[in-house]
């Protein structure tokens, strides 16, 4: 025992040393939660539109007000023909061309009909799709005013609550993700590559031939990680509690239990890789290709994981990061406790005992 | 000259020693380009319903086939309360729930208007508004069809109508694998680039390699130009193999020109090698280059314009987004190969990214020692 906390000094000598490395760790949270929580959104706003107004009437000037006044666009108007709108999406700023056809007002008013045209650059197509549907009730808005003072019969209203999350943040989704990825690359990326790195500058065989046993050596690299991953919990918690006011709504506890297993999953796969390669790169790139990216891709927290074709559906129930990620999203918004999350607690644990047996039965003392 | 022969040699030798690195370079992100688009989708379709319906009239009994026939929900539930229906909002089985009160049919003809019942799942977001709004926007034309049996419509329509005709551009079908496969192969490439090189010299560091190297009278310019070459012919192949993915797999042919591409690639490639080398120099292990070239590449990333549009990012995000190379890159990638952008329209980001690998550049030479 005394042995082992000595190693355990000496590796987290090794870990606290490196203050770049430390930098980034702590640092990478930080940025990711501030970049998800207040650069991103899903919402179009501030699209710098196009208006062709051929019309030059009452009408399209009070639609043009309207459209100008919302937070959605900037209008550049423009006396421009049909041809030379190509033109100016190949330049790449513009997102969508309004066109006023000439007598707009006029239609509107002797025969009750008139159109408008939207063109839309659809190469970015969820731009384009919401451009399109906040101009369209724009539009609507102003033909309601219109028809002001005629009420419809017989009128269904739907009532609609939004649950969990009543102004619709994106917070909500991404704060488990952020746990997710974060972990996973403290814990998978730094105990593979510190331990291959071992292995590459020789210094492996040094400690294999001490009287130390071998694999306590592996346990006492990984510890210094663990302690750093929950460091790191607490820091992501603190930053979603109080800089999004994302509160916590299960139990902490439980939360900080599920973060320990799964950080012990993610060491455990470190470990399993770096018993696997003998060079960083390797390591390296496995790490990033094999864990990350499925995390990423796989987890639901970038991707709605239903779009997914179904043979990688299956495949994702593989990546601990899915099961960590629907753990953490119930305890920390929906409230829920073990009772509802026991499937995917035990799945997390079958595969941390399923990955240490493996690593443990691979594990060589002769290195070449 | 000669002596950057040989240096080239040396380091093309280096790379095709270890065939799991060039099998990594060259697999993996082919792998990630064929899968990766079949999960970035985001279109929101099978929004899981449960129905509470209290009514159980001719009427409830309709609207719900209609939602159902509209094919973008699924019908998961059909539950006696809201609270049972709420279990399966807590275990994800359903996204939405539809509470049809008691007698609605019945107060829908007596007093002229009647409520129902909408919850949402609203931890995501956007599939939370969308299928709010498909839902709103059914019940809207049941509504309709009721009115119409109800009441004869006139002949002509009464109220001033506004037709509103949308064309989409580019991409008529609106795919969105159309939109996203340009941008993945970029940070792709981008990757590949900045990691080989940001580890390379690190690398030489760790096994001490650097210091014979270093004893030689080579110029430091000539052995930053001997590291960059190389890096930039792979991924320069590796770019060149992602475009023919796209093609082949996803039938994504370049409306623009392939030589204003690789103009644009080659100057872009030398300003995230630039950075990747300038990140070695700074750093002497390789888990250290590695982290901090991870945490420039995901700010490089989400800031990037790949998946959110800029436009509506928040001021101090728009500025930084300005000194991203991916952007540019991301930004080249669709005018060209979408929407057929000519050199011209692109020649603004040409200009900003040889200004970034000439700076990157210089400061890597600069700071690349040779003493300790």
């Amino acid at each position: 025992m005394k042995q082992f906390l000595a190693f355990v000094r000496k590796e987290f000598y090794h870990v606290l040393r490196d203050r770049r490395t430390l930098l980034i760790l702590f640092g990478m949270p930080i940025a990711q939660i501030l970049i998800f929580g207040f650069a991103l959104t899903n919402e179009v706003k501030d699209s710098e539109i196009l208006v062709v107004d051929y019309a030059r009437d009452d009408a399209s000037q009070a639609l043009l007000t309207r459209i100008g006044a919302s937070r959605y666009f900037d209008i550049r108007q423009a006396a421009l023909s049909h041809k030379e709108i190509l033109g100016t999406f190949q330049k790449g700023k513009i997102k969508a061309v309004v066109v006023f056809p000439a007598n707009f007002n006029a239609d509107l008013l002797h025969t009750n009909k008139a159109q408008v045209q939207i063109v839309t650059d659809a190469s970015d197509v969820n731009t384009a799709n919401m451009i399109t549907n906040y101009l369209s009730s724009i539009i609507l808005d102003y033909q309601n005013q219109l028809n002001e003072n005629l009420q419809m019969p017989y009128r269904i209203t739907p009532e609609v609550r939004m649950l969990y999350n009543p102004q619709l943040k994106g917070a909500h989704g991404f704060v488990p993700g952020v746990m997710a990825l974060v972990l996973l690359l403290v814990s998978v990326m730094m105990t593979a590559i510190s331990i291959v790195r071992e292995k590459e500058t020789g210094t492996m065989e040094i400690l294999l031939v001490s009287p130390f046993k071998p694999v306590l050596v592996i346990f006492a690299k990984a510890f210094p990680y663990l302690a750093l991953s929950l460091v790191n919990v607490t820091a992501i918690l603190l930053l979603s509690v109080f800089v999004l006011d994302l509160p916590v709504k299960g139990s902490v506890g439980l939360l900080f239990a599920e973060s320990t297993l799964f950080i012990i999953t993610c060491l455990a796969l470190g470990i399993f890789i770096s018993i696997k390669t003998d060079s960083q790169q390797i390591a390296m790139l496995i790490s990033l290709m094999g864990m990350l990216l499925p995390t990423m891709m796989f987890s639901g927290f970038l991707f709605p994981i239903e779009n997914v074709p179904v043979p990688l559906q299956i495949i994702s129930n593989i990546v601990p990061s899915k099961w960590f990620y629907i753990i953490v999203k119930s305890i920390m918004i929906k409230g829920l406790g073990l009772s509802a999350l026991w499937k995917e607690t035990l799945i997390l644990l079958g595969m941390t005992v399923f990955l240490l047996l493996v690593s443990l039965k691979s594990f060589k003392i002769r290195l070449q | 000259m000669r002596t950057l022969r040989f240096l080239l040699r040396k380091e093309f030798r280096q790379i095709f020693r270890d065939k799991s690195i060039v099998a990594m370079i060259f697999f993996m992100p082919m792998v990630q380009l064929i899968l990766m688009p079949l999960a970035a989708d985001y279109e929101v379709r099978n929004i899981n319903l449960s129905v509470v319906d209290r009514d159980k009239s001719p009427y409830s009994q309709k609207l719900i086939s209609k939602i159902v026939a509209s094919g973008y929900f699924r019908l998961t539930g059909y539950n006696a309360s809201f609270r049972e229906a709420f279990g399966l909002i807590e275990s994800d089985e359903a996204d939405l729930i539809l509470e049809i009160p008691s007698d609605f049919e019945r107060n829908l003809i007596r007093e002229d208007h009647e409520k129902l019942f909408v919850a949402v799942n609203a931890i995501n977001g956007t599939k939370a508004s969308l299928g709010g709004s498909y839902l709103g926007s059914i019940i809207g034309d049941f509504n309709a069809d009721i009115r119409m049996q109800l009441v004869t419509p006139p002949r002509f329509s009464q109220f001033p109508m506004i037709d509103v005709v949308a064309s989409n551009w580019f991409n008529p079908v609106l795919n969105y694998k159309v939109f996203i496969v340009p941008g993945i192969l970029a940070i792709l490439v981008t990757m590949v680039g900045g990691f080989l090189s940001a580890l390379n010299i690190v690398k030489e560091k760790e096994i001490g390699t650097i210091e014979q190297i270093n004893v030689t009278p080579i110029k430091k310019h000539i052995f930053i130009l001997g590291k960059l070459i190389p890096f930039w012919v792979l991924a320069n192949i590796v770019f060149t193999i992602g475009l023919l993915v796209a093609r082949f797999v996803y039938g994504i042919v370049p409306v623009g020109s392939l030589l204003t591409l690789y103009a644009f690639i080659s100057v872009y490639l030398l300003a995230v090698l630039g950075f990747g080398l300038l990140v070695s120099t700074f750093c002497d292990t390789q888990q250290q280059a590695m982290f901090i070239m991870f945490f420039f590449m995901m700010l490089f990333i989400l800031l990037g314009g790949l998946f959110t549009s800029i436009d509506s990012m928040p001021e101090w995000a728009k500025a930084i987004t300005r000194i991203n190379p991916v952007r540019y890159m991301i930004e080249v990638m669709r005018m060209v190969i979408l929407k057929g952008s000519s050199f011209k329209d692109v020649l603004p980001h040409v200009g900003i990214v040889s200004l970034m690998a000439a700076i990157l550049n210089s400061w890597a030479i600069l700071n690349y020692k040779k003493t300790n």
